[in-house]
């Protein structure tokens, strides 16, 4: 059977009665009636410690003189000290170099995934294996050079952009507009014989010339392709577009035109990555297989 | 019976109660509120800062329509990993002119206030159209359907003088030369002058590579101007805000 509570010293009652139900007038607890007024006393330190009051002008800035704004201007500085110059040093370092340099390697390797995985991994994957018109930066394919100083002017200015006036740029010319649908299909059939896969053998022979005349510019007498013009190895089978009939008569016919942003805060004020970023992440870039 | 066993009268009637919560609200809401519109500290002035072109415009609309802020806020906050990962913090000036704004609390996918430029137009194609092409891992919606979606400029002189009446600085010239603006925005070998003059920073060109102007236009000319507008290496922001 339940205990009657045992009556206490006589409280009175708020004098509310339902069916004989009495509301005591029990005092609130003491404990809590104390942090009741503390929370009072903090409320109004508080606002004076930290920004708080709107005035005329403009709201007081508290005694502690607070700002979000200096919080992370302190954070940012003091990961900085933190990392003892060795982003100060990675800003200016001769980047062939860092490479034997042990400690600052591999600090910049490890900054480098991290500023790969929240910058390029959208569009090379996040393992870097690339995709249709994002390269794979895994293999010792290069579209525009692989050491690291290759790869860090790819970074900083980018390909084919308006942002940096530097970006790498070479455009290659829509062939829908030059060559006949027929002599589109012949050169096409070069290319698929000379990357080694099945082509009307007639077809390609035609094509020999056309590809001399008008893709050897770029592309090499045999399809070895250009780092000065950007222009993918064509006799091999790795393949940017796709290296199948349709892929390569959409890439003769319409051109393709891959663009790649600026990533250096020189040419991207808000949102881009400093000398030392960008030299971390090249520096990642370049150990992940194919770097020369 | 002093004031404060007054309190019975309150509690037994309810409308009276309803009646000065209200007023308690109010004195509350206008201390925390009415300040922000008369403190010259609220938005700092930051040079760069315009209302948005009319695409840009269309395009924001069409980012409300399809609920891209349900995923996405646009809003870097001063702390540091935020800062690492996508740039500046965001500045009160710089959603001056949005009406409403796009902060957002929720991000299921990443921040886009400084999303613009970071990508390729080709890249914003792809990932809309869909996402799981470029980003396998994405859980982002499907939205290939803004490429056949058609957009003529009739609405958008309404549009804003809509957003003229709340406040953002639309001129009668810039709402006279709405539709013109709109369309030559896509047009990299039309006159864009006036465009310039009015938007300076605009980004002129065919932004999905279709003839016709689309939705996706419009909402890339939108997504490549965010966060671009204030020249960081000029501008730096008072600490003490
Ligand atoms: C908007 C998509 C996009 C983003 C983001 C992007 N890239 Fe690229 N990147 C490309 C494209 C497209 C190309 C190839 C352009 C071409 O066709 O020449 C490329 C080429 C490159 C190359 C040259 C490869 C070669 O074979 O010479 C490197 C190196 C590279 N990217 C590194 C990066 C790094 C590092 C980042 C992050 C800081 C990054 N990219 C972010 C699209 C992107
Ligand atoms: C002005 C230099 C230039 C000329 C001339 C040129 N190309 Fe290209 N080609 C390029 C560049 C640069 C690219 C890379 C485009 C990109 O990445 O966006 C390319 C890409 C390609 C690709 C895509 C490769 C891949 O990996 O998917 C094919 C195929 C191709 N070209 C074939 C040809 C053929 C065939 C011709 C002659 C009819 C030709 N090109 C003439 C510069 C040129
Ligand atoms: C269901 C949630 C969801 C919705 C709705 C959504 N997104 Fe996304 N979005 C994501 C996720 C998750 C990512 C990250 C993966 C990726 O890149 O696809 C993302 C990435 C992005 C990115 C790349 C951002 C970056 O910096 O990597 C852009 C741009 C973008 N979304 C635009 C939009 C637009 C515009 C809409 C509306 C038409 C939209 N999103 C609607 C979830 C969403």
């Amino acid at each position: 059977m339940a205990k009657q509570p045992e009556k206490k010293k006589d409280v009175g009652t708020t004098g509310h009665q339902w069916d004989g139900i009495e509301e005591l007038n029990n005092p609130l607890p003491r404990w809590w009636v104390w942090i009741f007024y503390a929370t009072i006393v903090w409320g109004i330190w508080y606002t004076i410690a930290y920004p708080a009051w709107p005035m005329l002008q403009s709201a007081t800035s508290g005694y502690l003189g607070y700002s979000t704004r200096a919080e992370v201007a302190a954070d940012i500085a003091a990961v900085e000290q933190a990392n003892a110059g060795l982003m100060d040093e990675l800003a200016v370092a001769d980047l062939a170099t860092v490479p034997s340099n042990t400690a600052l390697h591999s600090f910049a390797v490890n900054g480098g995934a991290a500023i790969f995985r929240a910058n390029c991994s959208q569009c090379h994957g996040s393992g870097a294996a690339g995709g249709k018109g994002y390269p794979n930066l895994l293999d010792d394919d290069w579209l525009w050079g692989g050491s690291v100083e290759e790869i860090a002017y790819t970074v900083a200015n980018g390909i084919r952009n308006e942002q940096s006036p530097d970006a790498r740029w070479t455009e290659m010319p829509a062939f829908g507009d030059i060559l006949s649908k027929e002599e589109i299909g012949q050169v096409v059939a070069h290319v698929r014989a000379i990357s080694g896969q099945d082509a009307d053998a007639a077809l390609a022979t035609a094509g020999e010339t056309l590809f001399l005349d008008n893709c050897a510019s770029c592309h090499g007498d045999a399809g070895e392709g250009s780092r000065d013009m950007g222009a993918p190895r064509l006799n091999d089978a790795i393949w940017l577009y796709g290296g199948d009939e349709a892929a390569l008569t959409e890439s003769v016919t319409m051109a393709r035109f891959g663009v790649m942003p600026a990533w250096s805060d020189e040419h991207r004020s808000a949102g881009g990555l400093s000398a030392a970023e960008v030299a971390a992440v090249s520096l990642y870039v370049h150990q992940l297989g194919g770097g020369e | 019976m002093g004031i404060l066993d007054r309190h019975k009268v309150l509690e037994k009637n309810a409308t009276l109660l309803l009646v000065c919560s209200l007023a308690v609200v109010t004195v509350g809401g206008i201390v925390e509120i009415a300040p922000l519109f008369y403190l010259e500290n609220t938005i700092e002035e930051v040079e760069g800062v315009r209302p948005y072109s009319p695409l840009e415009l269309a395009g924001r609309d069409i980012y409300l329509r399809e609920g891209c802020y349900v995923c996405h806020s646009q809003m870097i906050r001063p702390m540091r990993d935020e800062v690492e990962r996508y740039g500046h913090y965001s500045l009160a000036a710089e959603s001056m002119y949005d009406h409403p704004f796009q902060w957002g609390s929720k991000r299921t996918g990443p921040d886009l206030a400084r999303v613009g430029g970071r990508y390729s137009d080709e890249w914003h194609v792809d990932h809309l159209a869909d996402p799981q092409s470029v980003v396998p891992e994405s859980v982002m919606p499907k939205y290939a359907f803004l490429l056949d979606a058609v957009i003529e400029p009739g609405h958008i002189a309404d549009l804003m003088s809509v957003n003229a009446m709340v406040g953002v600085p639309y001129t009668e010239e810039m709402i006279a030369s709405a539709e013109a603006d709109f369309t030559v925005q896509v047009d990299p070998f039309g006159d864009s002058d006036g465009l310039l003059e009015r938007y300076p920073g605009a980004q002129v060109r065919n932004f999905d590579g279709q003839p016709q102007l689309t939705e996706m236009d419009a909402l890339i000319a939108y997504m490549q101007m965010l966060g671009t507008l204030v020249d960081f290496s000029t501008f730096t922001p008072d600490a003490s805000r």
